[in-house]
């Protein structure tokens, strides 16, 4: 049984000539529902799309289950739900399945299960484009499901959705981890930190918390989950040592410590930054 | 690469089209109301006979060409195309998948179009109408590998439309359509005489005159055929699984 789903070592990824993720280290345990918290801009999507294989790297390496990430192997075991639903908008959401369950080789009789799963029955005959917003991005999600991956990587599945849908949609990839898969869930919504086992707050590209949902409102003593979020902010800012959940240097934290004026440059210093002393 | 995975994407671009009435009728009906169009135009001479298998190259080249350069434009931007690709989907898949799709479309289109031109509009075959299809079809396949690789190389819908006149329009004018080639300017019956359309072109008039043995007709669609392959080469290169 692998511990850990996900491992990254001093990853590296550049948009033009910005350094988008500058040296990170992170490790995601296997079998639970880790979300990655941060604003728009902050890095999530690059670190996503590295973990499924389909984003360029500058340096460093990413570990899925052991394996480079976007190997072949791997390819049949990680689900990918891009940010936009990345669906055939001519194709009923039947249609849409059955073609993604034969590339992915997936038994015919997955698509009525993800079908269920998502809770599509209703729409299974629609075509994709006169679907809503959320109708659709549950078709994605339910192709991310297909042949059952042991990792489904998730960008903002629940942006733009109303609260009762975006519960829906928590329960199910509750159900998900409680069978055994991992998943790796982004947002920008601090609130939907509390429904994760694991968090990892990004910033900038940087990653300035690992913890969990008990620990954050503990250690930070704030009420909700954008308020922790915010004085972690506050924290790192100020000084370069600050660690939140105990976890010392075992699991992923910042990796290597800046001086608070580098980070109060924001944005516009991204480009030069330099690796500091360990 | 499997077979299964290229037949599926087949199916699945077939399927596609199969959901949208409007454009299977446009593809099918258009190019006869053209060619009858023509044949009305030229009444009483025999401009007809001469242009008239000319214009059944034209169209699964032109219909082709844009059909796929829009679709695998859409694929890229719709983000299908990232997933296909992190799923264990060949390249190869994909191109060969469009490929055959859309030959298939185009066996389909060219037979609406010869029944329409011979029946209707009396153009007379003196050849094989088998290897018309032949032809037409290497047709239609080099519209959509070059659709493909078009594609690749424009960022919007605007951009890619914009590559029909500037890549198309050229080989319409010196393929001999408007005048015989070996009656242009000695620089541009070269040009002309080296295009890949002006091979469809000459191919299918030798197909309905009957007049070259089906040595000369083979050179030409083995010519077509190299460039289909090059251009499913170069394009599946552009198909990349790790982007920026």
């Amino acid at each position: 049984m692998m511990n850990n789903a996900i491992e990254t070592r001093g990853l590296r990824i550049s948009r033009g000539s910005t350094m988008v993720i500058d040296g990170l280290d992170l490790t995601v345990p296997g079998g639970a529902i880790v979300g990655l918290l941060g604003p728009s801009g902050s890095g999530k999507t690059t670190l996503l799309r590295a973990v499924v294989g389909v984003q360029i790297l500058a340096g460093g390496s990413v570990n899925v289950f052991g394996q480079s990430a976007g190997s072949a192997s791997l390819r049949h075991r990680v689900g990918y739900m891009t940010q936009q639903a990345s669906i055939y908008d001519d194709l009923s959401v039947r249609q849409n399945l059955r073609y993604f369950a034969r590339v992915q080789g997936a038994p015919r009789s997955d698509v009525e299960r993800v079908i269920d799963c998502t809770d599509l029955s209703e729409q299974a005959d629609r075509l994709a484009r006169s679907l809503s917003g959320g109708q659709a991005s549950r078709v994605s999600l339910a192709a991310a499901m297909l042949g059952s991956p042991d990792l489904l990587v998730l960008d903002e599945p629940t942006v733009g959705l109303d609260p009762v849908l975006r519960g829906d949609l928590w329960a199910i990839f509750r159900r998900l981890a409680e069978d055994g898969m991992t998943l790796l869930v982004s947002s920008h919504v601090m609130d939907e930190a509390t429904r994760c086992d694991r968090l990892l707050l990004m910033r900038e590209g940087d990653l300035i918390a690992d913890t969990t949902p008990e620990q954050l409102l503990t250690t930070t003593g704030a009420d909700t989950a954008e308020d922790a979020f915010l004085r972690i902010i506050e924290t790192h800012d100020a000084g370069p040592s600050y660690s939140i959940g105990g976890r010392g240097g075992r699991s992923a934290s910042r990796s290597r410590p800046r001086s608070p004026t580098h980070l109060l440059a924001d944005g516009k210093s991204l480009g030069v930054r330099k690796k500091g002393p360990q | 690469m499997t077979p299964k995975r290229t037949l599926a994407t087949a199916g699945r671009v077939l399927l596609q089209i199969r959901n949208d009435p409007r454009t299977i009728a446009l593809l099918l009906i258009v190019p006869s109301l053209l060619i009858g169009l023509v044949a009305w135009i030229f009444d009483e001479t025999n401009v007809f006979a001469t242009i008239g298998p000319a214009m059944l190259a034209l169209f699964p080249f032109i219909v082709m060409f844009l059909v796929t350069s829009i679709s695998t434009l859409r694929e890229r931007r719709s983000g299908t195309l990232e997933r296909l690709l992190s799923m264990p989907l060949g390249r190869g898949d994909f191109i060969l998948g469009y490929t055959l799709a859309f030959g298939i479309l185009a066996v389909v289109q060219t037979a609406v179009a010869v029944a329409y031109a011979t029946l209707v509009c009396g153009l007379e075959i003196e050849g094989s109408v088998w290897m018309l299809f032949v032809v037409a079809i290497a047709d239609a396949l080099l519209g959509t590998s070059l659709g493909l690789l078009a594609s690749a190389f424009a960022r919007t819908e605007f951009q890619v439309v914009q590559f029909m006149p500037a890549l198309v329009f050229p080989q319409i004018l010196l393929g001999g359509i408007f005048l015989p080639r070996d009656q242009l300017p000695q620089v541009l019956e070269t040009i002309g005489d080296w295009l890949l359309l002006s091979h469809a072109i000459d191919a299918l008039t030798a197909v309905a005159s009957g007049d070259e043995d089906s040595g000369y007709i083979w050179l030409r669609i083995i010519f077509i055929g190299c460039w289909i392959l090059g251009a499913i080469i170069v394009g599946s290169l552009t198909l990349r699984r790790r982007t920026h």
